[in-house]
Formats: structure tokens, C-alpha cells, sequence
């Protein structure tokens, strides 16, 4: 093997565009996924504000619905999904011993796609309107007739750039888990975070494709006149139901599992204790992903499926308690008689527990078809999806940013304020919600922009309102954390939590460019843990000190996201008139769309014609400290 | 490094080549992974076909649309391009770059000529029998299926005259085989995918009704 290629690393800014490095897109995703939630949580008060009282005019109604839409989109697709990815590319490489992920290029590709589907969506705010007809989207209420500006077309196709992105992303982390693992590291040996990354990617891989068709029917329909969903000319509206839904009851899978993932790490490392009942909690993994794609019907008993298919459904949901129960009692079992130690990542899991299961309770009610024909559309729904999104995995995420944090920025968060930080944020989040059970039982529908006074509502919705106000304030604690933990300097312990039992805890904080100077030997399950019960330091290396081989930093992901956000953005306006022929003519022609696809599919044929030869990391570059294996 | 026309010349190219590097191993799984994908994409657009095949509103019905023997000799052509690729893919196991070369050449050609065929069809319904997108629901759906199937095949004509590109000027090496085995991979999927196109839209169409 020749050495000669040139050490290509780029400074600054630039090498934020090209990085490949799996760590450092973890920090991109991180960026992205705070921001966006950061605004979906905005979003998601002046919702709150506007409902404090009664008869409120503080948004008007046409505002309080893109707010809506916007804030469930904006948190789902944006918000939770990035974070997840972060940890996934901060973690998943390091747990299977591997130096890199299977595709560097398609990683950095999928992280672009997503921001700049995401930018393009929330674009639609200084363009004419936000998308309006709510986060499912249903037609005929997102059609051209009832659903008047672009607001609808940035949602087609910021979602579907998106959606590309993190179908990418999906691949990519099936691929790096099947082929990239350490020696002796089987599957039944691998950490639970990177199983249940595992089973969420797969389940994007199903899921998402089925959600990109709908969205291009749906833009089809807008945009170019086709009948997918216009009765009219015969199509049929409950079809997009049924396509939303095919993706979107996975997709809630999607976002929980990894959460499950990081609350069996952190509960198991702070319990001192090997996580109870590792192989059912795989099987309950897979068998939660398995059918969690058979009961998306779930959100239609009120469309008027019928008595045999509701059943069917019904007891399809009602079986997914089942494995999520195995795994509820497993946590508990692996912190009985465990020392546990209440970090605050700890403190987040053991709360995620009481308060997922609340949200699992609901949704067993809901499940009950005849029943839900009270629930449906009022706020109790809104309570239960809250439970199990922000209660479930908005929890799990602090869990697994508190406890990875050292490993990605080589600092800790403070303890101090970790903790007055997890009280704010789960006692504003159960001020919240809790009340909106109730709210939903009396009779309170959701998506409705104000209500009458004197139904018993007012002070329900003043609570919940503080309480909104209150998980912000829990937010900005952590913002401050951060900004608190950027003051140290770099470079904690390896194994920070010094209980650590996984491969990531055997590599310095942060880890070198190619994490592991010798791919380590994986003897059993909890492999870090392992070595140090026999007494030893560090892992064992399963191969000798060489050149390490790396991928070339690259713009080309960057360049193929912007074509695409060029594309969609012609695509959108072609039968606008902007009263300028010029612009007319380029729009209304393709031409912007052209464009921008040549713009993608040149980068595309340029990577395919200069085949990256990558370079290498000599053995006299990697410094010593410790980095052995 | 030994260049790749040493290594050909050597003989050292492995069986396999496909598979003699990680890349190349992980580029196969990762292909496979987004065929799975795909496999979705269409299952989703042939079941939304499914659900709209005869609400024609206003417009023609599948019977009275499709004739039988275009789309039979589109399906005929295309079935033989894949096993022209199958032909590439034995060439390129043989280390036979022009014969794999010449092979990739014939199914370029072939795919071209379905594309010519579909094309045809496409302005033959549009222009003389005014049958567009916004006819009916029927329209949509079969102009989204099939149309979608077409710029698979669009793509995997370019895709495949580029990498013929590349033998010629990279070599047949253990960079440029796996590039060549995905294509060729791909080319069976939207192959069988337009079996599927044939039996579901076309025959099911003008037989059943
Ligand atoms: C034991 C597990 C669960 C069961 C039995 C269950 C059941 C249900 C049912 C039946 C509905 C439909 C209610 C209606 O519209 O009338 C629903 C809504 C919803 N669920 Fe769950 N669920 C469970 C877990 C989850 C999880 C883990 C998540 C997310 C992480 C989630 C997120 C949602 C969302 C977002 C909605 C509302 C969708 C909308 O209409 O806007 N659920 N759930
Ligand atoms: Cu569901």
C-alpha cells in the first residue's frame, strides 16, 4: 500500500462543509437538531400563550395553524430526529470498536439533505405562509381548495429532502453495524444503544420510502393538477390516510427505540449492574419494530374502517404492550439492589420510566376502538403523544447527552445544575400535560385556536400554559450548561463515569480522528467492563500498530443539498406569476428546477469519475496517551 | 500500489472483484439495503395504483387505453437486457473487460430502445388521445407508476454508459467492478419491477377491465 497521498484536512469553516468524520457530524447533527427544536419549542409557547385564557387574540386563527403545523413537523422530522442521529454518530461507531461508519461520504450526504430540507420547510415563514392543514397533512384540507398559499408545498417538499437525508442516514447505520463491527463482536454481544439504532434504522429504511411517495402524490396533486386525492375526478382522500400512517406509527417507533437504547446504557452503568435480561430486551426491540408496522390504522377508527378492521387493529396496538412492558420491567429489574449512583443522566432515565409508562397506559386506552371515538381528535390524545414523545424520548435524549457529553466535547456538564435543570423540565412537563387528560375527557378538542369561557377549561389551560413556560426555562438551563462546559478545558477521562462498561468508555474523550489506534478484541458483552473485572487497563488489541487508512474530507454532499433545495424551491413556484417575465419563464419552464437537479446529479457523476483514494494516519501522528486500542 | 492494468495483467484481480474490498463488500450491502427501499417506493405507488385503476371520472379506461403488443415488446426488450447484464456480470467474473464492456454496451441499448418505446406510448396517449395527468385518478396514478419506472430506467441508461466510460479508462479493477456490479443489480430491480408494471397495469388492465 502506498502512503504518498497527501494529508488532506481542512481549518474552519471549510472543514465543518467537508468533514466525513462520523464524530464530527454528530456535532452537526447536535447544531442542527438544537436549533430547530429550538424553534418548534418557540413555536410550541406562543401556542401555549395563545390558548392561557379564553377567547385570546393573541395569534389569529389562520397563525395559530401554522403554528401547529409547524411545531409538530418542526419537532418530529427536525428536532427529535437530528438528536437522535447525533447520538447515533457519536456512539454507534465507537460501541462496535469500528474507526469509521461503512459510508463517510453518504453520512455527511444525509446530514446536508436533511438541513437543508429542513431550512427549506421553515423558509415558508418569509415566503408567503407556513404550511397549514397540520402536521398529518390530510386532504382534502391540504388541497389547493381549502389550503391556499405554498405553505403546503414547502411541506411536500422540505419533508421530502428531509426524508432523503435521513433515509440515507438510515442505510448507512445499517450497513456500519452489519460490517463494521470489532472482532468478537457478535450481535448478541452488542451494546443495547446500538441494537435499538440498529432496529431504528431499519424501520426508516420501510418506513420512510412509503411517507416520500405520499409527499410526491401529494405535491403531484398541488402542483401539477393530478387527482391522487380529489374526489372529484375519482381519487380517493382516505388513501393519504392510509400512506401517512403506513410511515407514521413506525416513525413514533423510530424515535423511541434509540431513546429505550440509552436508557439501558445509562441505567445500567450507573446501577453498577449488567442490564437485566439483555436477550429479551432484543427480542422486545424487534418484536415492538416488527409490529409496530402492522397497527397504523390505529389513527383512523374514526374514518369509518369498520367494525372487523378497528377490532383488528385495536388488538394489534393493544399487543405492542406486551414487549414494551418486558422492556419496563427489565430497567427496573437491572437498578434492583444495583448501586445506584444519580447523575444526572440517571435522574433523567428513572424519570423517563414512570413517565413512559404513563404515556404506554394512554395509549392502550386509545387502543380500544370504541373508546376512541371519545378520545379521538380531543386533548387527551394530545396528552398521550406527549407523554410518550417528550416524557419518553425528549428525556431519553437529556439522558444520553448528559451521559455521552464527555465523550463528544471531552467535558463535562455541571451536576449541579444538571439536576435543577432535569426538576424544572419534568415538573413544568408534567404541569403541562397532565391537566391536558383531563382537558380531552371534558371535552376539549385539539386544533382549536380559542375556546368559550366557563366549560371548565380556563384554568386547565392557564396551568398547562405555565408549565410550557416552565419546560422552557428547563431548556435554557441546559443551553446555559453548555455554554458553561465549553469554558473548561478539553479532555476529561476516558471512562469519565468510571463505571463505564462499553467500548466507547475504553478511548480517550474525545476520541482521535480514527478512534481506535488498534481495533480492539471483544470478549464478551460489556466488553470494556469485562477487561477491567480481569484487572485490566484497556482492551485488548486484535491487531498490530499500522497505518490507518481515512476518507478525504469532501463539499460534494454540500453541493448535491443545495441543488436539491434549488430544485425543490423551482419545482414549488412553476405555475406562479411573479409579474417579471424573466422569472416567469425561468419557472414556469423548469429551468430553476433543472437546474438545480444538474447541480445534484453533476456532483453525483464527479464523485462516481475521481474515485477518492482517502489518505493515512502514520503510526508516529497518533500520540500515546492511552489511545492503545 | 500496483496500477490497475498491472494487476489485470498480472492476473491478480480476484474471481469476485466485486467483493475483494471492504468498499466493495459494503457497497454491495449498502445497494442492497436501498433496493429494499425502492422495493417500498414502488410497493406504494403499485398499491395506490391498485386503489385507483378504475375511477377514470370523465376519462378512457385501461381497456380502452393500452394496446398490448407496444407494451409486450417493451417487456420482451427489457427482459433481454437483463440478461445481457447477467452476461456482463460472467465477463467481469471471466477478468474479461471487453467482453464485460460490450455486453454493458448491448443493454444500454436495449434499455434505450424500451425508453424510445414508453416515450412513444406517452405522446400517443397525450397528444392524440388527450389523456394527461390531470385527466382522472386513474391518469395520475399510472403516469406516476409507470412514469417513475421510466426515470429509473433513464437514470440506470446513463449510470451504466458512465461506467462503461470508466472500464475503458480506470481498467477493470477492484474500484471500478463493484460500481459495475451494483448497476447491474439495479438493472434486474427495475426489471422485475416492470414485470410487475406489465402483469398489474397493462394485462390486468386490458383483460380483466
Ligand atoms: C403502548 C404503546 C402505544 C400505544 C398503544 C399507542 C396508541 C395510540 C393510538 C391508538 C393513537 C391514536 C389516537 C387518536 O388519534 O385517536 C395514538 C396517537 C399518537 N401516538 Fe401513540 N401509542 C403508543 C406509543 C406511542 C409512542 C412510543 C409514541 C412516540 C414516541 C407515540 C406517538 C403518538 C403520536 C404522535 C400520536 C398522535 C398522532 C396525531 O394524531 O397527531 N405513541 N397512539
Ligand atoms: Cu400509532
Amino acid at each position: 500500500m502506498a502512503h504518498a497521498h497527501s494529508v488532506k484536512r481542512h481549518k474552519g469553516l471549510m472543514d465543518w462543509l467537508t468533514t466525513v468524520d462520523h464524530k464530527k457530524i454528530a456535532i452537526l447533527y447536535l447544531i442542527a437538531g438544537g436549533l430547530f427544536f429550538g424553534i418548534g419549542g418557540i413555536e410550541a409557547l406562543l401556542i401555549r400563550v395563545q390558548l392561557a385564557k379564553p377567547m385570546n387574540d393573541f395569534v389569529t386563527a389562520q397563525q395559530f395553524n401554522e403554528l401547529i403545523t409547524m411545531h409538530g413537523t418542526t419537532m418530529i422530522f427536525l428536532g427529535v430526529m437530528p438528536v437522535i442521529f447525533a447520538l447515533m454518530n457519536a456512539v454507534v461507531p465507537l460501541q462496535i470498536g469500528a474507526r469509521d461508519v461503512a459510508f463517510p461520504f453518504l453520512n455527511s450526504l444525509g446530514f446536508w439533505t436533511f438541513l437543508f430540507g429542513g431550512l427549506l420547510l421553515n423558509l415558508s415563514w418569509v415566503m408567503g405562509g407556513a404550511p397549514d392543514a397540520g402536521w398529518t397533512s390530510y386532504t382534502p384540507l391540504s388541497s389547493t381548495t381549502y389550503s391556499l398559499t405554498h405553505g403546503v408545498d414547502f411541506y411536500t417538499i422540505g419533508l421530502q429532502i428531509a426524508g432523503l437525508g435521513t433515509l440515507i442516514g438510515g442505510i448507512n447505520f445499517l450497513a456500519t453495524i452489519i460490517t463494521m463491527r470489532a472482532p468478537g463482536m457478535s450481535f448478541m454481544r452488542m451494546p443495547m444503544f446500538t441494537w435499538t439504532s440498529f432496529v431504528t434504522s431499519a424501520m426508516i429504511l420501510f418506513a420512510f420510502p412509503a411517507v416520500t411517495v405520499g409527499l410526491v402524490l401529494l405535491s403531484f396533486d398541488r402542483i401539477l393538477g393530478a387527482n391522487f386525492f380529489n374526489v372529484e375526478a375519482g381519487g380517493n382522500p382516505v388513501l393519504w390516510q392510509h400512506i401517512f400512517w403506513i410511515f407514521g406509527h413506525p416513525e413514533v417507533y423510530i424515535l423511541i427505540l434509540p431513546a429505550f437504547g440509552v436508557i439501558s446504557e445509562v441505567v445500567s452503568t450507573f446501577s453498577r449492574k449488567r442490564l437485566f435480561g439483555y436477550s429479551s430486551m432484543v427480542f422486545a426491540t424487534i418484536l415492538i419494530a416488527f409490529l409496530g408496522f402492522m397497527v397504523w390504522a390505529h389513527h383512523m377508527f374514526t374514518t369509518g374502517m369498520g367494525p372487523v378492521a378497528n377490532a383488528l387493529f385495536s388488538i394489534a396496538t393493544m399487543l405492542i404492550a406486551v414487549p414494551t412492558g418486558i422492556k419496563i420491567f427489565n430497567w427496573l429489574f437491572t437498578m434492583w439492589g444495583g448501586q445506584i449512583r444519580f447523575t444526572t443522566a440517571n435522574l433523567f432515565a428513572a424519570g423517563f420510566i414512570p413517565t413512559f409508562v404513563m404515556g404506554g397506559v394512554t395509549g392502550v386506552m386509545l387502543a380500544s376502538a370504541p373508546a376512541d371515538y371519545q378520545y379521538h381528535d380531543t386533548y387527551f390524545v394530545v396528552a398521550h403523544f406527549h407523554y410518550v414523545i417528550v416524557g419518553g424520548l425528549v428525556l431519553g435524549l437529556f439522558a444520553g447527552l448528559h451521559y455521552w457529553w464527555p465523550k463528544m466535547f471531552g467535558r463535562v456538564l455541571n451536576e449541579g445544575l444538571g439536576k435543577v435543570e432535569f426538576w424544572t423540565f419534568i415538573i413544568g412537563f408534567h404541569l403541562t400535560f397532565f391537566v391536558q387528560h383531563f382537558l380531552g375527557l371534558i371535552g376539549m378538542q385539539r386544533r382549536v385556536f380559542t375556546y368559550l369561557p366557563n366549560q371548565g377549561f380556563d384554568l386547565m389551560n392557564l396551568i398547562s400554559t405555565i408549565g410550557a413556560f416552565l419546560m422552557g426555562v428547563g431548556v435554557i438551563i441546559f443551553l446555559v450548561n453548555v455554554a458553561i462546559s465549553f469554558k473548561q478545558p478539553k479532555g476529561v477521562a476516558g471512562d469519565v463515569w468510571e463505571d463505564g462498561r462499553t467500548l466507547e468508555w475504553a478511548i480517550p474523550s474525545p476520541p482521535p480522528e480514527y478512534n481506535f489506534k488498534q481495533t480492539p478484541l471483544v470478549r464478551g458483552i460489556d466488553a470494556f467492563w469485562k477487561e477491567k473485572m480481569a484487572g485490566n487497563t484497556e482492551m485488548t488489541p486484535a491487531e498490530p500498530v499500522g497505518p490507518i487508512h481515512m476518507p478525504s474530507p469532501t463539499i460534494l454532499p454540500f453541493v448535491m443539498s443545495v441543488g436539491l433545495f434549488i430544485a425543490g424551491l423551482g419545482f414549488m413556484f412553476t405555475s406562479d406569476d411573479f409579474g417579471n417575465s424573466l422569472l416567469n419563464f425561468l419557472f414556469s419552464n423548469y429551468i430553476i428546477t433543472g437546474i438545480g437537479l444538474a447541480i445534484t446529479f453533476g456532483s453525483m457523476l464527479l464523485r462516481s469519475l475521481y474515485d477518492d483514494h482517502g489518505w493515512h494516519i502514520e503510526p508516529e501522528e497518533m500520540n500515546d496517551k492511552g489511545v492503545k486500542a | 500500489m500496483t496500477t490497475p492494468h498491472a494487476q489485470q495483467a498480472s492476473g491478480a484481480l480476484p474471481h469476485e472483484p466485486e467483493k475483494a474490498t471492504l468498499e466493495g463488500r459494503n457497497k454491495v450491502l449498502g445497494f442492497w439495503l436501498f433496493l429494499g427501499g425502492e422495493a417500498v417506493l414502488f410497493g406504494t405507488l403499485f398499491a395506490t395504483f391498485l386503489t385507483l385503476r378504475n375511477q377514470v371520472a370523465d376519462g378512457p379506461s385501461a381497456s380502452e387505453l393500452f394496446s398490448l403488443p407496444i407494451t409486450a415488446a417493451a417487456t420482451f426488450i427489457l427482459l433481454i437486457s437483463s440478461l445481457t447484464s447477467v452476461f456482463a456480470i460472467q465477463a467481469m467474473h471471466r477478468g474479461n473487460r471487453t467482453s464485460l464492456a460490450r455486453w454493458l454496451g448491448i443493454t444500454v441499448v436495449l434499455g434505450l430502445a424500451f425508453l424510445v418505446l414508453e416515450i412513444y406510448e406517452f405522446t400517443e396517449y397525450i397528444v392524440h388521445d388527450d389523456y394527461g395527468m390531470t385527466t382522472s385518478a386513474f391518469s395520475s396514478a399510472f403516469y406516476t407508476l409507470v412514469g417513475f419506472h421510466g426515470a429509473h430506467v433513464l437514470f440506470g441508461i446513463l449510470w451504466i454508459s458512465i461506467l462503461i466510460g470508466q472500464l475503458f479508462k480506470k481498467g477493470l479493477t477492484v474500484v471500478t467492478a463493484p460500481k459495475v456490479y451494483v448497476s447491474a443489480m439495479y438493472w434486474h430491480f427495475i426489471d422485475v419491477v416492470w414485470v410487475f408494471i406489465f402483469t398489474v397495469v397493462y394485462l390486468l388492465g386490458k383483460v380483466v377491465g
